[in-house]
């Protein structure tokens, strides 16, 4: 009994957390306000290997991927994106790379959205 | 020594140890159980490190002294913060929360996904541009957009014939909605039987095309989208008329009937019963004319299957008369009483398209599409008989999908043609029919930066073409900020329907002469040749305003082409090339908004199309070698009740003209070696008072240019030297027209 318990629990847990979808749509947000932004951010997410889509709205901020959870993760997509120099939630651009996008980029500064102007 | 190698080799491995955590997540619960949390966030505050925790729980993280403050999270747990001075194995335990941190967005998905080809030279004609010649057919939407030539197809029926790289257009690829439309015994008239309001935006691809739409573009593809039920408005009325005795009435009808399904109704008729001959040469200038053409329109969209869908009817009726003014088709037909012409053109469309996007993949898709033609036309130019039945079966499957991300795309599928033709050449039949079946496959790269490129291949079978490969080839590469180079190659191929293509050879008093070699096509062989070409585009700024500079060079070379020679004025001889023919074509444009809201266009284009006729190599005849192009727009901001005004003007300026040969004509019967150059002004002046309601005037060749001759041996028509062929300008002088547009 307590056995049959422990499989549906580790089969619950498992299903709760890792599906392992091979298409798995995921979105977050992602700092940023122009195109030269969405075409940084959408590369960086596609350099993920496991990444295969990746579009960033501009207004809301918005990442929209379809990922292979067997080979990364959202935290992986997001070391990415920060190495560009583009903050998340949770993890945020070294100074460095905050220095390193373009002056037209620099979202912490002014974070409107720009996108008709380039 | 060997103390130190051990040192040395231990070394590294302590350093690692100290620049990472490791440790374990693990999930509170009542019966104090050792679960682990797997996939929850672990990072440092303010920092570009993180990590997600494996299925057990565990995981391992870089430690920088930089950062103490380590992140704990996850989905249905309250976050905890842990302060870390010092590497050490972190042992922690989430509480369960009931409030959710992080809400997934569902993405709204893009109904149609288009096809991105980058890497091709397009340009896009959207319905904004299309407003700046208000008149009248598809053949006239190109008169602001320099990457076409719009030429004077003959002296009779008022056509328009338009040009890609310095060559006409049955060696374009003209596409409506992607499905062939104006090819066969459409050639000459078929753009003219696309009325302009029912066009939403046109795409102008310069060089070969892609494979996906098969083997037939050499010089370049044309693609027009038509206005679609979901997306044009409720009701549409445009009426217009001109000067010249011209009256079009388009209107559009669209219904929504229910979130799914569209409908629309898309009528046009056009008139003209005024006899016109500005020139008193006893021709009409323009034909008298009556079109009716119908069009319905459903349109299918589901968001929440992917399902996407278009069926088309359409029904087309075109009667043109042409020739001496005082000619009776009752009483003069087939007589030498008058000399007259009439073109009767009934035509059936019908189209299907089915597209679906899988709903958890938007980078996957797949499209069908099929369509059925039938083109009658019945014609007589004096005593010539030509009549042409077409019937055209289409149908192409694509499937869509990546490879590993986005940056990798390709495209694959399946299409199938089927031709039919029956014609009459005065006593003589010619029938024949086509079939061919193709596959393709088109990869395209991009790196979303500096680098795209489309790659395809076809293979093709074809009961008249044989089995064939079609490859195709462009690639596009940004140097540096705003700029773009360019290149592209591709193979076309294509049977000429040599009568339909030439028709104005009927209405002159050239006898006919097929010097074919047994080929496959009225004895001919197919049409072959290879185009690429290169460009480059810079955008810019200046006086803080956009602007571009571009400059393109294409060649197409002929492998094989049937040459239509009509270097001797009494006949006109079809043969296969026997030595070279090309297309050379260079183009220069610079666009910029030189004023607040005034937009400028300036384009150079310089021509070297020549063909190996019997007379040897020559310039293709009727082809100016260099022309010039301006176009300045001006609108006014709109008011807040939309009112606006808008103003456009258009110069063409054309170098001199080679003409067919006349020289072995009497003396006034020759026309000279070249036709002199001239320029063409045309203006547009639209006043819009809301956005339901706008009118429009507007003037064609402002300044009145006139061919003096356009119709040799006007006099005698049933003479040895009659020929309304040779036609370099324009025959109608000035031409005002207004109109208006009604929107609700």
């Amino acid at each position: 009994m307590k056995k049959g318990i422990m499989i549906m629990l580790s089969l619950l847990i498992s299903a709760v957390s890792f599906g392992q979808e091979k298409n798995k749509k995921m979105t977050f947000e992602v700092d940023g306000k122009c195109d030269m932004c969405k075409v940084r951010i959408e590369k960086a997410a596609l350099s993920v290997p496991g990444v295969k889509y990746a579009v960033w709205d501009i207004p809301t901020h918005q990442l929209s991927m379809v990922v292979d959870e067997r080979k990364t993760n959202a935290m992986e997509i997001k070391s990415a994106i920060v190495q560009v120099g583009h903050d998340t939630k949770e993890l945020k651009a070294t100074e460095e790379a905050y220095e390193s996008v373009h002056p037209c980029c620099k979202y912490r500064e002014d974070n409107t959205d720009d996108s008709k102007k380039h | 020594m060997k103390k130190i190698s051990i040192i040395l080799f231990w070394f590294p491995v302590l350093l690692i140890a100290q620049d990472k955590i490791e440790g374990v997540v693990l999930e509170a619960n009542s019966e104090n159980e050792r679960i682990g949390l797997s996939g929850a966030n672990v990072y440092w505050l303010n920092s570009p490190l993180g990590t997600i925790t494996q299925e057990d729980g565990t995981f391992t993280i870089p430690y920088d002294p930089k950062y103490n403050k380590l992140v704990i999270s996850y989905i249905g747990f309250s976050t905890d913060t842990l302060t870390i001075n010092s590497p050490r194995k972190v042992n922690h335990t989430l509480q369960p929360s009931n409030q959710l941190d992080e809400v997934v967005v569902e993405q709204k998905k893009e109904a149609v996904e288009k096809a991105f080809f980058s890497a091709q030279n397009v340009v896009t004609v959207n319905s904004e541009e299309l407003l700046k010649a208000a008149c009248c057919n598809l053949s006239e939407s190109f008169e602001t957009n320099p990457a076409i030539d719009v030429n004077f197809n003959d002296a009779l029926t008022g056509t328009k014939q338009i040009q890609m790289l310095g060559l006409t257009s049955p060696y374009l690829l003209i596409t409506q909605e992607n499905i062939p439309m104006v090819r066969g015994a459409s050639q000459a008239y078929g753009l003219t039987f696309t009325p302009g309001t029912w066009v939403e935006s046109i795409q102008i691809t310069k060089g070969a095309g892609s494979v996906t739409n098969g083997y037939e573009s050499i010089s370049g593809q044309i693609n027009t989208e038509l206005q679609k039920p979901l997306s044009d408005v409720p009701v549409f009325v445009n009426g217009y008329a001109n000067l010249n005795g011209r009256l079009e009435l388009n209107t559009h009808l669209n219904t929504k009937l229910s979130d799914k399904w569209s409908t629309g109704f898309y009528i046009h008729g056009n008139r003209r019963d005024v006899e016109v001959d500005n020139n008193d040469d006893g021709f009409l200038d323009i034909p008298l004319a009556n079109q009716i053409n119908v069009m319905n329109r459903w349109q299918y969209q589901n968001p929440e299957t992917g399902w996407v869908s278009f069926i088309n009817l359409r029904f087309l009726n075109d009667e043109k008369q042409v020739g001496q003014a005082d000619f009776n088709p009752d009483t003069d037909r087939f007589t030498t009483n008058a000399w007259g012409s009439e073109i009767d053109t009934r035509r059936f469309d019908s189209s299907v398209k089915l597209g679906y996007v899988f709903p958890q993949l938007p980078f996957q898709s797949f499209g069908f599409q099929a369509s059925y033609s039938n083109h009658a036309q019945d014609s007589f130019y004096g005593f010539n008989v030509y009549d042409i039945d077409h019937e055209s079966i289409y149908s192409n499957f694509l499937f869509n999908s990546i490879i590993g991300n986005t940056k990798h795309k390709f495209t694959t599928g399946l299409s199938f043609a089927y031709d039919g033709y029956e014609e009459l050449v005065n006593t003589q039949q010619f029938s024949r029919t086509d079939q061919s079946l193709g596959a393709f496959f088109e990869y395209s790269y991009t790196n979303l930066e500096k680098l795209s490129l489309t790659a395809g291949l076809r293979l093709d079978t074809h009961n008249r073409l044989g089995t064939f490969f079609t490859p195709r080839l462009h690639v596009r590469y940004t140097p540096w900020e705003r700029g773009s180079l360019r290149a592209s190659f591709g193979l076309g191929r294509r049977a000429a329907n040599i009568f339909a293509e030439n028709q104005k050879l009927f209405a002159s008093s050239r006898i006919i002469q097929l010097d074919g070699n047994g080929g496959n096509v009225y004895g001919f062989d197919a049409e072959k040749a290879v185009n690429f070409g290169f460009g480059f585009l810079q955008k810019f700024t200046w006086l803080n305003r956009p602007g571009s500079f571009s400059v393109d060079f294409y060649r197409t070379d002929f492998q094989n082409q049937v040459v239509v020679d009509w270097e001797n004025p009494n006949e006109v001889r079809f043969s296969n090339l026997d030595g070279e023919s090309f297309a050379n074509s260079l183009q220069v444009e610079v666009n910029h908004e030189v004023l607040p809201n005034v937009e400028l266009r300036m384009a150079y284009k310089y021509y070297d199309v020549e063909t190996t006729y019997q007379t040897g190599l020559l310039q293709r005849p009727l082809q100016a070698q260099h022309r010039y192009f301006a176009n300045v727009g001006y609108n006014t901001t709109p008011k807040e009740n939309g009112s606006q005004w808008r103003f456009d003007y258009t110069l063409h300026a054309l170098g001199r003209q080679r003409l067919p040969s006349t020289a072995s004509n009497s003396v006034e019967f020759q026309l000279g070696d070249f036709a002199e150059g001239y320029s063409l002004m045309n203006a547009q002046v639209t006043r819009v008072f809301s956005p339901k309601f706008e009118l429009y005037l507007g003037g064609e060749n402002l300044t009145a240019v006139r061919q003096d001759n356009p119709v040799l041996g006007a006099q005698d028509p049933f003479g040895p030297n009659f020929d309304t062929s040779i036609v370099f300008a324009p025959i109608l002088g000035r031409m005002v027209y207004m109109g208006f547009r009604f929107k609700s």
